[in-house]
C-alpha cells in the first residue's frame, strides 16, 4: 500500500523500477526464503489501519494523558533523588539539538562533510575535560552506568593480572549491578568499602585494610548515592595509587564548578552523566555517559568507545576533526576490541556541550553554589520548624540530594502521603535496602524557590509532626 | 548534481571571543547562590574549586550562532542520502519529533511512582507486544540502550541459561566473518571464545564449514539475516537445527531487519535471542552516533533470564516487574532509551499493518541499483553474483583499483563531492574494496538514479583521470584530512587542552 513516507511506493514508479529491474513481480526478490518461513498474514501491528498524522497526533496524547504528572508545570512540586533529578531545559539547548543537520546525521564516518558534528563532539570532549580535570575524554557513553562498567572493565585490562575491584558502599545501588552485570565475562571479585555512619562519607579505614596490591581500581562516588560530597577523595585516590591500582570517580558535573575536579586530585579515570546538563529526565534515558582519561598510553590504549581529534587537511592548509584510534573499536578489532560499543549518545553530547557552552564557567559557579545553598536552607528550614525528620548523616555534607530519614516511620507510607498532597518526594531507600525502610532520598534544584523548599517542608511538617509554618 | 556544502572559518568555542567576560544564561540565582558562597566557606580548602575551569563566558547569541554554523557544516539525512550499509538511514518523521518532545516525557523522572505514569508506560509495554509480534518472539523488552547493549545482554542470557542446564564448557560461539564486529566484541565481552565462520560463494554461510566447526563447546551462534551482503540465509532451518541439536543457541543481530519486516520473522527461522536497533528500522533517529534504543527479544524459555525490569501489565495496570527469576541483572540503570521507543510507537502506530511496505520498497530500491552498478567496468558483487539482495549490496572496487589506482575511499570522497554522502566502505571485510550501500524505502526513484549517474561518472574519471579524484573531496567544509596526523602519538589532539599545548611547543 502506497505511503507518503516511502516515495517509490507508488504502483507506477514500483511498476516501472521492476520493469527495469528484469522483474515480473516484487515476489522475485524474497524468493530465496523457504517457503515455509515467509509469512503468509498481515502483522497485528498498530490500532487495526495505519493512521493518519493528525489521528496518530490525538491517539499517542490520549494515552500519554493517562500520567498523573503533568509536565513541567509540575516540576517545583518533584523533589524526586536517585541519582538524577528535574533540571532545567534551555530552549537553546533544545534549539540546537532539534536542528535536523545535527539529529538526523550518523556516525560521522566521512569528516568532510561532517565537521560541524565532528566539531561539536570535539568541543563536547574539551568542555567536559576542563570539567573534570583529565586530559581526555571520549565522544560519550550511553549514561554513567555504563561509563562506569566500561571504567571497570578497562581498569582490569589496565591492570592485567589484578582481579579485585573496591567499589564505594555508598555507590548508587543501579550503577553497582550494572557493573556486576558487565564484569560477568570476567574472572573479577568486586567487594564493597562501607561508609561511616555519621557523615556518609567512604570509610577510610576500611578502604585501607582491603587494599592489596591484587586490586585494580577503586570506585568512589562524589557526591554519591547519599548525596553526600566525599571530602577525602584526595586521600582515597592516593591509597588506590599507593597499591599500583587506578582511582574511578564519578562526580555529578554540577558539582564541579564549586568543588575541585577529580581529575585533578588524581583520578585515572572519571565518569559522570550529562543528564544535568540539559538533556532532560526522559524517564531515565537517554542521556550521555562522560569517560574521561589521564594522558597515559596504557589508559589511552584501553579507552572504550569513539574519539574525536583534530587534524589538519592532507595539504596542510586547514584545520579538520575526524574519528580518530579507531583500531581500538569492534568495527575494525572485532573480539579483541575495547568494547563492543557502537552507537552512543552524540545527541546529548552536543545538548551538554551547548549548555556549558551557554552557562559558562561563571554559570556552573552560580549554579553550583545556588544548589550547595538550597540543601541548606532545605535541612535548616527543616530543624527550625522542628519537624519530625532528620538528615541520616547528620555530619556529612550534603549537595543537591539528601538522605532523610523519618525517625521509624515507614518511608513508602510518607512518600505516598506526600504524593497525595501533590508534592514528590523519594525514592524510599527501602527499595535498595530493608534496614533504611525509615528514610527516602529528596533532591533540590534550581527548579525549586525558596516558596517551593517552603511548601516542602510544610508538608512534610503536616505528615511527620512540626511546625505547620 | 551541483554541491557547495558551507565552509565556516568557525573557531573553537574557546576561542570564540577570547579575553572576554560577558553575562552567561543564568539557572542560581542570587539568594542561595548567597548562601552556598557562605556555605563553601566553611568546607576544607582542599575540596573547593578555586580557579574556574578554561570555560568561556559567552552571550545566548553568540553559542547559538556558533553551534547553528556548525549545523551548516553537517550532513544528515534530512539533507540528502545517507546510503550507509547496515545503518539503514531512513527518514525521521517529524511528528515523531514532535511529540516525543514532550513536557511530560523530557521531565518524567524514573523513580516517579508507576500511578502518576500509567500513559508512558502503556506505550512502552505496547510498542513491546507490537515488537514481540514483528519478529516471531514472545517476550520483547526495551531495557538495552543500544544495539550493542542488546548484543551484550543476549550473550549474557546464552551463557547463564547454558550454566543453569551445566554445559559449563560450552564456551565457544560461532560469527560468521561476515558479521558486524559488534559481534565477535559482545561475545568476547561475555568471556566465550569467537570462532569464525567463512561464507561461501553464494553468499551463504558456509555449511560444510560450520558442520566442521559445531561441537559440544558450541554455545550458540550469532547471525545477522539477511546478512551483511545483504543476502538472505538459504539454508538457515537446517543452521538452527544443526546448533540446536548440540544444545546451542542462535541469536539474532537485528541490525538488517529493514530487508524482511513483515516477509519473514527470526523467531519463525528459529532464533531464540534477538536484539533490535530503533534507531535503524523504527526510524527513530541517529542523533550524529546516538542516542539508539535496542531492543531485546526472546522466546517464552529464556524469559526468565531478561533484564530487569520488564514492563508490565496486569488486570489494566502497567508496572516495572523486578521479579525477574534468573535475570542477568541489569544492562542500564533505570529502563533504557525511552525517547527513541516513543518515536517508534508512533512511526509504527502510523504505518500499522501495512508495515510491510516498508522491506518490499528498500528491498526494490536495493536491487534496483544493483541491476545498473554492477555492470559498471571495475566493479564486481563477488559473493552471490546472481542473487537478488534485499536491504544492501555489497560493492567490490577491487577491479578499478587494480586498474586505475583509485580505490573505494576515492571513489567514496568523490561522491561527497557530488553531494552524496558516500556509503559504508571497506566492510565487511571480506570483501576488497568493499561499497556497502543501503537504499532505504525513503528514497525516490530519482534520487538513486542520481546515485548511480554519480558513480557512473566517477568510474568514468577513473579511467580517465584518476589523479584527478585523488584530489577529492573539493566541495565540502575542508579536503581530505590527514588520517597519519590524526592518529599519531606524537600529533594527537583529541581535546583542546592539547591544541594549548602544541601551541606552546
Amino acid at each position: 500500500m502506497p505511503h507518503y513516507w516511502i516515495p517509490n511506493s507508488s504502483r507506477k514508479v514500483r511498476q516501472e523500477m521492476l520493469r527495469e529491474t528484469g522483474v515480473n513481480d516484487i515476489e522475485e526478490f524474497f524468493k530465496d526464503i523457504p517457503e515455509q518461513l515467509r509469512l503468509k498474514r498481515e502483522l497485528r501491528v498498530g490500532f487495526g489501519r495505519p493512521l493518519l498524522e493528525h489521528e496518530a497526533r490525538r491517539k499517542f496524547l490520549e494515552i500519554l494523558s493517562k500520567n498523573k504528572f503533568t509536565g513541567f508545570a509540575d516540576t517545583h512540586r518533584v523533589f524526586l533523588g536517585g541519582g538524577v533529578c528535574v533540571h532545567y531545559v534551555p530552549s537553546v539547548v533544545k534549539a540546537i539539538v532539534s536542528r535536523a543537520e545535527f539529529y538526523t546525521a550518523y556516525t560521522p564516518y566521512q569528516p568532510e562533510i561532517n565537521q560541524g558534528i565532528l566539531q561539536a563532539f570535539f568541543e563536547y570532549q574539551s568542555l567536559m575535560a576542563e570539567l573534570y580535570g583529565v586530559d581526555i575524554v571520549n565522544a560519550s557513553m550511553y549514561n554513567v552506568s555504563t561509563a562506569a562498567a566500561e571504567a571497570v572493565r578497562m581498569a582490569l585490562r589496565v591492570k592485567r593480572g589484578r582481579k579485585r575491584i573496591l567499589i564505594a558502599s555508598s555507590a548508587h545501588p543501579e550503577i553497582k549491578e550494572v557493573i556486576r552485570t558487565w564484569v560477568k565475562g570476567l574472572n573479577a571479585r568486586l567487594e564493597e568499602i562501607p561508609y561511616g555512619r555519621e557523615d556518609g562519607e567512604l570509610d577510610i579505614n576500611a578502604l585501607h585494610s582491603k587494599l592489596s596490591n591484587d586490586v585494580a581500581a577503586v570506585y568512589v562516588e562524589s557526591p554519591n548515592f547519599f548525596g553526600i560530597i566525599e571530602r577525602k577523595l584526595c586521600d582515597i585516590i592516593e591509597l588506590a595509587h599507593d597499591v599500583g591500582g587506578l582511582a574511578i570517580v564519578n562526580a555529578n558535573p554540577l558539582s564541579l564548578g564549586i568543588f575541585k575536579a577529580p581529575g585533578d586530585l588524581g583520578a585515572d579515570i572519571v565518569v559522570g552523566d550529562a543528564q544535568p546538563l540539559g538533556v532532560g529526565l526522559n524517564y531515565g534515558g537517554p542521556s550521555a555517559g562522560i569517560l574521561g582519561i589521564q594522558d597515559r598510553r596504557e589508559l589511552l590504549r584501553q579507552l572504550p568507545g569513539r574519539l574525536v581529534g583534530m587534524t589538519k587537511t592532507v595539504d596542510g592548509s586547514e584545520n579538520g576533526f575526524m574519528l580518530i584510534l579507531q583500531t581500538r573499536e569492534q568495527h575494525i578489532r572485532r573480539e579483541r576490541a575495547t568494547s563492543n560499543i557502537t552507537t552512543n549518545s552524540g545527541l546529548e553530547a552536543i545538548a551538554a556541550a551547548v549548555y556549558v557552552s551557554l552557562l559558562g564557567a561563571k554559570g556552573l559557579r552560580r549554579l553550583g553554589e545556588a544548589l550547595l545553598g538550597r540543601t541548606t536552607y532545605f535541612l535548616e528550614t527543616l530543624r527550625k520548624r522542628s519537624v519530625e525528620a532528620t538528615p541520616l548523616f547528620e555530619k556529612g555534607l550534603y549537595f543537591r540530594e539528601v538522605t532523610i530519614s523519618f525517625k521509624g516511620k515507614d518511608a513508602k507510607d510518607v512518600v505516598s502521603q506526600l504524593e497525595r498532597h501533590g508534592i514528590y518526594v523519594g525514592p524510599p531507600l527501602s527499595r535498595f535496602y530493608d534496614a533504611m525502610h525509615d528514610c527516602s532520598l529528596l533532591c533540590l534544584t534550581e527548579l525549586h524557590s525558596k516558596e517551593d523548599i517552603d511548601e516542602l517542608v510544610s508538608k512534610l511538617a503536616l505528615v511527620l509532626g512540626g511546625e505547620a509554618r | 548534481m551541483k554541491y557547495r556544502q558551507a565552509r565556516w572559518d568557525e573557531p573553537l568555542i574557546f576561542e570564540l571571543a577570547p579575553n572576554q567576560d560577558r553575562e552567561t544564561f543564568q539557572l542560581g540565582d542570587d539568594y542561595f547562590a548567597k548562601l552556598g558562597k557562605e556555605v563553601l566557606a566553611e568546607v576544607a580548602r582542599n575540596i573547593v574549586r578555586e580557579e574556574d575551569p578554561n570555560i568561556p563566558n559567552l552571550s545566548e547569541p553568540e553559542v547559538v550562532r556558533h553551534y547553528t554554523r556548525l549545523t551548516q557544516m553537517s550532513y544528515g539525512i534530512d539533507v540528502g542520502v545517507v546510503p550507509l550499509g547496515s545503518c539503514t538511514m531512513k527518514y525521521n518523521p517529524k511528528v515523531c519529533e514532535d511529540l516525543a518532545n514532550d513536557d511530560r516525557i523530557t521531565y518524567a523522572h524514573p523513580y516517579m511512582s508507576e500511578e502518576h505514569l500509567q500513559g508512558l508506560l502503556e506505550i512502552l509495554y505496547t510498542l513491546q507486544e507490537w515488537l514481540a509480534e514483528l519478529t516471531g518472539m514472545d517476550i520483547c523488552s526495551l531495557h538495552p540502550p543500544a544495539g550493542a547493549a542488546g548484543e551484550l545482554a543476549g550473550v549474557l542470557i546464552i551463557r547463564e541459561h547454558l550454566q543453569d542446564k551445566g554445559y559449563t564448557y560450552k564456551d565457544e560461539i560461532l560469527i560468521p566473518e561476515s558479521a558486524h564486529g559488534t559481534n565477535p566484541a559482545s561475545a568476547a565481552m561475555a568471556g566465550f571464545k569467537v570462532v569464525r565462520i567463512p561464507t561461501d560463494e553464494r553468499g551463504n554461510t558456509d555449511l560444510n564449514a560450520l558442520k566442521a566447526a559445531v561441537s559440544e563447546r558450541t554455545a550458540g551462534i550469532m547471525l545477522t539475516n539477511p546478512s551483511t551482503l545483504g543476502l538472505f540465509e538459504e539454508k538457515i532451518t537446517e543452521i538452527s537445527d544443526l546448533i540446536h541439536s548440540k544444545g546451542g543457541l542462535l541469536y539474532y543481530d537485528g541490525a538488517n531487519l529493514n530487508g524482511i519486516l513483515g516477509i519473514a520473522r527470526p523467531g519463525d527461522m528459529g532464533f531464540d535471542i534477538i536484539h533490535l536497533n530503533l534507531h535503524k528500522t523504527f526510524a527513530a533517529p541517529h542523533g550524529g552516533g546516538g542516542p539508539g534504543a535496542g531492543a531485546l527479544c526472546v522466546k517464552r524459555e529464556l524469559a526468565d533470564y531478561m533484564p530487569k525490569p520488564l514492563v508490565r501489565r496486569e488486570g489494566g495496570r502497567y508496572y516495572l516487574d523486578y521479579n525477574v527469576r534468573k535475570s542477568i541483572g541489569r544492562i542500564t540503570w533505570f529502563y533504557g532509551n525511552i525517547v527513541p521507543a516513543m518515536k517508534s510507537f508512533i512511526y509504527l502506530m502510523m504505518l500499522g499493518p501495512k508495515v510491510r511496505e516498508v522491506a518490499e520498497v528498500a528491498v526494490l530500491n536495493t536491487n534496483y541499483f544493483m541491476k545498473k552498478i554492477k555492470e559498471l567496468p571495475g566493479v564486481d558483487l563477488i559473493y552471490g553474483r546472481e542473487r537478488w539482495r534485499k536491504h544492501e549490496v555489497v560493492i567490490s572496487f577491487e577491479g578499478l583499483h587494480r586498474k586505475t589506482g583509485v580505490s573505494a575511499e576515492d571513489v567514496a570522497k568523490a561522491l561527497l563531492d557530488r553531494g552524496i554522502h558516500a556509503p559504508t566502505i571497506y566492510f565487511p571485510l571480506t570483501v576488497p574494496e568493499a561499497h556497502m550501500v543501503e537504499l532505504t524505502e525513503s528514497e525516490s526513484k530519482e534520487t538513486i538514479d542520481e546515485v548511480i549517474s554519480a558513480y557512473k561518472d566517477i568510474v568514468r574519471q577513473a579511467y580517465e583521470d584518476p589523479n584527478k579524484l585523488k584530489e577529492a573531496p573539493r566541495n565540502t567544509s575542508v579536503g581530505r584530512l590527514d588520517a597519519l596526523r590524526a592518529n599519531h602519538p606524537r600529533t594527537l589532539v583529541p581535546t583542546y587542552k592539547y591544541v594549548k599545548r602544541n601551541v606552546g611547543r
